[in-house]
């Protein structure tokens, strides 16, 4: 068990260390300068641009930006965002609790859709009510995400007026009390991570149903009946914690998915996370930014399988001999 | 039949007429057949029989076990108890099932839950069928435990089934389904999956367990070995259907239905010198498609036209004894064991 | 070819996914068809302020766009795009994956390691991230960029599967003949495992086609990918959202054509493993 979680972190490791390195040299080698991206038509003397340059250090070769980079993310500065004139850890230290407020509550909301969904298809296997849930499923598996998220919107922020359209917070008339502002930050989490868990819950509720399925017709299942289990104990403690590793595997599988997704998401609901950012700043070209984003994306990657790897081990004690 | 110990108020098993069908892609299989079976209180009875015959089935089917595409016909009856367990509601056959009536499984490897601990799965019946406490459940749970014979059982309450050997795992499901102590159990090829030498141990437990506690046994196996030895009275079953009953020592001292006379044979013997394993010749045929008259007869030494034509009932022969062989009638088979329409010829069945 | 034959054969007895087959093929047919089809130019803006944003009318089917473009050319036209991209990233995605994972297959267990090491720390990156990435730096590239792109951060789960089976293979009595027989390792690559590794590849083509339409028209809302004004399902969605709430259909269409032509392609794509697994016969 601990050779393999020590495995899995060195993987996580070389992972962050590769995301890292790609996103530096993709950044740096592509045309187009940091500067000139923000100036939509003004104009902007070479000196200053020349200036810009060399204070942020770009004008020295990549090998020793690369270098210095890397001593200074050791350090934990991770530098200053050209296109906001903040420091960059002060950027993401804004928007990264709002992405992992979506991503959790999504991935918590995905599981259970998911699970619930392929319990309930595999109990009723081959009824119109397992069919009818496939269909379902396979529609939701298979819609864009940032167009369901709008025809969410669509029904329930515009037809409906049930929640709020955008944003994370109400821009005016803010609550004055914590409870009221709590309040107002979880309406308007409702439809993003709505979406996200609808996409992502079908792909778990996929594969969770065979999972089950398979689960149900094992020996030790017909054992449990036989010894006057009533269904729902056999059902849910007896087939659902042997089925359990492959949708923990799929969760942990999602964060990547999750995270990604969320580009999309935060772009149609106006959520301030770091999607959102990462957008903002690939369009800027604002180095620093981006680069640190792909650090925090490969880190939430990585964490993301080795707690899918421990959730495994949890689920099925059979791992843990290896 | 009823034996010595005849429970006043009827056996403690009788099943009467069953029949199970499975739906299959080349036909209906016609698993059991009609079978007929009585168990009463405290007896250890076998049922024998190769694989295919339909035994285990008939064990599923008595705690209403059969799924899709399996079905039991209507008319079966299994009264358990003076209850027809086939009529009951879905909640009280869940009532006896491995509280007075318990199955033990053929395979140790596949009948236990991987993820969940050992001592969780004894101590969940436990606490099923008698709403004792948590605490009170796991303390018994330990005590059927070292019942069985498990060494560090408090270690291996915490543990999980991959970390048992196939021994260890017999014993465990012993346990499980000895922990309500039931009034039968019935023991599916309990030591097939298992070592020579663990299956003399598992037996000899079995054995103890049972006179600690009084209950009935129904053992279903292939290996006449374990029914010599361990059982009261037999049935051996073939192709769905009873074949013989009889009193152990009746059956093995001058078994009647030639199958049993060619299951007999075919076991090697130490004090009986042969150059070849005697082998009944042929295959059981495939469940969706019995042979018409009598099933053994197309395998059958001493078939002749009748055996073709009528399927033969349950032929009483005197003593309590029964076989399903128009043999039967024939008063020079049943004194010599050789047929008066057959020359002298031939190994007849169990005379040593 | 018989292996080809027999997958077929048990793929027609699944209904459901005969069925997703036909509607691909009419979406491929109507992509094709779309100068024919198409009600008018999908790049033409015959009167910017009076035809912007109609509703649904008998010379516009669908309606047409804030640039009163009319959506169902736009539509049918961006189907050209949607498929075309995914067939084409799809193919070549698995054809590096096939080759990756026949490489490792084959190849010395040094080799072998190296390359599944490699393919394992590829999985773990954010495949999305870097295409927002390379696409935003690179403005204005051109649809064959966006296949390439798509097809080289896609192959990883078919060279694992590839790889699994080409070492299932090796060990194949038919394998060890021809080899004492002499075939070189080409030899033996062509005629006797590419049949064996064609059901497996083409089921994972058509399970990935699904998700690079998806990805493809998430670039494209982001204002990456396919640039207006030439018509992708997904930039369609982007020009509807701002009047989302005012002619809804401008951006549901595209939408409703992407979720039945990723549901389309999932279904010949299930049907398609079920037919390949052995177990599942009915």
């Amino acid at each position: 068990m601990l050779t393999y979680l020590v495995r899995r972190l060195a993987l996580a490791a070389v992972t962050t260390a590769a995301v890292v390195s790609l996103t530096f040299a993709l950044v740096h080698l592509a045309p187009g300068a940091p500067f000139l991206a923000g100036a939509e038509g003004r104009f902007v003397p070479p000196e200053t641009v020349e200036r810009q340059r060399r204070s942020f250090g770009l004008d020295q070769p990549l090998g020793t930006q690369f270098v210095r980079y890397v001593a200074n993310l050791a350090r934990g500065d991770l530098g200053e965002s050209f296109s906001r004139r903040r420091p960059v850890a002060d950027v993401l230290g804004d928007a990264l609790p709002n992405t992992l407020l979506l991503g959790g509550a999504a991935l918590v909301l995905s599981l259970v859709f998911g699970i619930g969904l392929g319990i309930a298809q595999a109990t009723r296997a081959g009824t119109w009510a397992d069919t009818t849930l496939g269909a379902l499923s396979l529609a939701l598996y298979s819609v864009p995400s940032f167009w369901l998220g709008l025809m969410l919107m669509l029904v329930f922020g515009e037809w409906l007026r049930w929640l709020p359209l955008t944003g994370m917070n109400a821009a005016v008339g803010a609550p004055a009390t914590w409870a009221g502002r709590t309040f107002d930050v979880l309406r308007h989490l409702v439809l993003p991570a709505l979406t996200l868990a609808l996409v992502n819950g079908a792909a778990i509720a996929r594969f969770h149903r065979a999972a089950m399925l398979e689960a149900l017709g094992t020996d030790f299942i017909r054992a449990a009946r036989g010894r006057g289990l009533g269904e729902g104990r056999v059902v849910l403690r007896h087939a659902l914690r042997s089925a359990l590793a492959p949708a923990i595997t799929l969760a942990g599988l999602s964060v990547p998915a999750l995270l990604t997704g969320s580009v999309l998401v935060e772009s149609v609901f106006g959520w301030p996370g770091m999607g959102r950012v990462a957008y903002e700043a690939i369009f800027a070209r604002d180095y620093n930014v981006i680069t640190a984003v792909a650090v925090v994306a490969g880190v939430l990657v990585a964490l993301g399988n080795l707690l899918a790897d421990v959730g495994v081990a949890w689920a099925d004690p059979r791992v843990r001999r290896r | 039949m009823s034996g010595p110990d005849a429970t006043p108020g009827g056996p403690l098993l009788e099943i009467a007429d069953l029949r199970v069908t499975f739906a299959t892609g080349d036909g209906v299989a016609r698993a059991v057949d009609g079978v007929d079976l009585v168990v009463e209180a405290g007896e250890t009875v076998g049922l024998v029989g190769e694989s295919g015959c339909g035994k285990s089935v008939t064990a599923l089917a008595v705690l209403r076990l059969v799924e899709h595409p399996g079905h039991i016909a209507h008319g079966s009856r299994v009264r358990f108890e003076g209850r027809d367990l086939l009529a009951l509601a879905d909640r009280d056959i869940r009532a006896v099932r491995g509280n007075h009536l318990a199955l033990i499984f053929q395979e140790p490897a596949t009948a236990l839950n991987p993820v969940l601990t050992i001592g969780s799965q004894i101590a969940e019946v436990i606490r099923t069928h008698q709403h004792g406490s948590r605490a009170e459940a796991k303390r018994r749970a330990l005590e059927m435990l070292r019942a069985v014979g498990i060494p560090d059982a408090e270690r291996r309450a915490d543990g999980y089934a991959h970390q048992l050997s196939g021994g260890m795992r017999q014993r465990v499901l012993i346990a499980i389904a000895l922990a309500c102590r039931p009034h039968l159990v019935i023991a599916d090829e309990p030591t097939t999956a298992l070592d020579v030498t663990i299956q003399a141990e598992i037996l000899e437990l079995l054995d103890g367990l049972q006179r600690q506690m009084g209950m009935a046994v129904l053992l279903i196996t292939h290996n006449l070995g374990l029914v010599a030895e361990r059982t009261r009275r037999v049935y051996v079953m073939y192709a769905g259907q009873i074949v013989e009953e009889a009193g152990t020592e009746a059956l093995f001292a001058a078994p009647l239905h030639p199958y049993t006379q060619g299951l007999m044979a075919a076991v090697p013997r130490l004090d009986q010198l042969r150059e070849r394993l005697a082998a009944i010749p042929g295959q059981v045929p495939p469940a969706t498609a019995w042979p018409g008259g009598c099933r053994f007869h197309p395998r059958c030494p001493f078939a002749f036209d009748r055996c073709n034509a009528e399927m033969p009932p349950l032929l009483p022969s005197g003593d309590g004894r029964k076989a399903r062989c128009w043999l039967v009638e024939d008063e020079a088979y049943r004194g010599t064991g050789v047929p008066a329409h057959r020359d002298q010829q031939g190994e007849g069945g169990g005379a040593p | 070819m018989s292996r080809l034959r027999g997958l077929w054969a048990r793929f027609r007895a699944r209904r459901i996914a005969v069925a997703g087959l036909v509607v691909v093929v009419l979406l491929a047919l109507a992509a094709l068809g779309a100068p024919l089809l198409a009600p008018a130019d999908p790049l033409a803006q015959p009167d910017p302020v009076a035809l912007q944003n109609q509703p649904p009318s008998p010379e516009h089917p669908l309606g047409t766009d804030r640039f009163s473009r009319d959506v169902m050319s736009r539509l049918l036209y961006g189907a050209r795009v949607s498929l075309g991209i995914g067939a084409a990233a799809a193919l070549l995605a698995a054809v590096i994956g096939a080759g990756v994972g026949v490489a490792a297959g084959l190849g010395s267990p040094l080799v072998d390691q190296l390359l599944m090491r490699g393919v394992d720390v590829a999985l773990a990156l954010p495949r999305v991230f870097l295409l927002l990435l390379v696409l935003a730096l690179w403005e204005g590239a051109p649809a064959g960029v966006v296949i390439v792109l798509l097809a080289v951060t896609g192959w990883f789960p078919t060279s694992r599967v590839v790889r699994a089976l080409v070492q299932r293979l090796r060990e194949a009595e038919f394998v060890q003949a021809a080899r004492a027989l002499g075939a070189g390792r080409w030899g033996l690559v062509r005629r006797h495992l590419l049949p064996h590794l064609a059901p497996a590849v083409i089921v994972a083509a058509t399970l990935d086609v699904g998700n690079i339409i998806l990805l493809e028209s998430g670039l494209s809302y982001l204002g990456l990918g396919i640039r207006p004004p030439a018509p992708s399902w997904g930039n369609m969605i982007l020009d509807g959202k701002d009047q989302l709430f005012s002619t809804p259909w401008v951006a549901a269409a595209p939408g409703l054509a992407l979720l039945v032509t990723v549901v389309a392609f999932n279904l010949v794509g299930d049907g398609l493993q079920d037919a390949l697994d052995p177990r599942s016969e009915k």
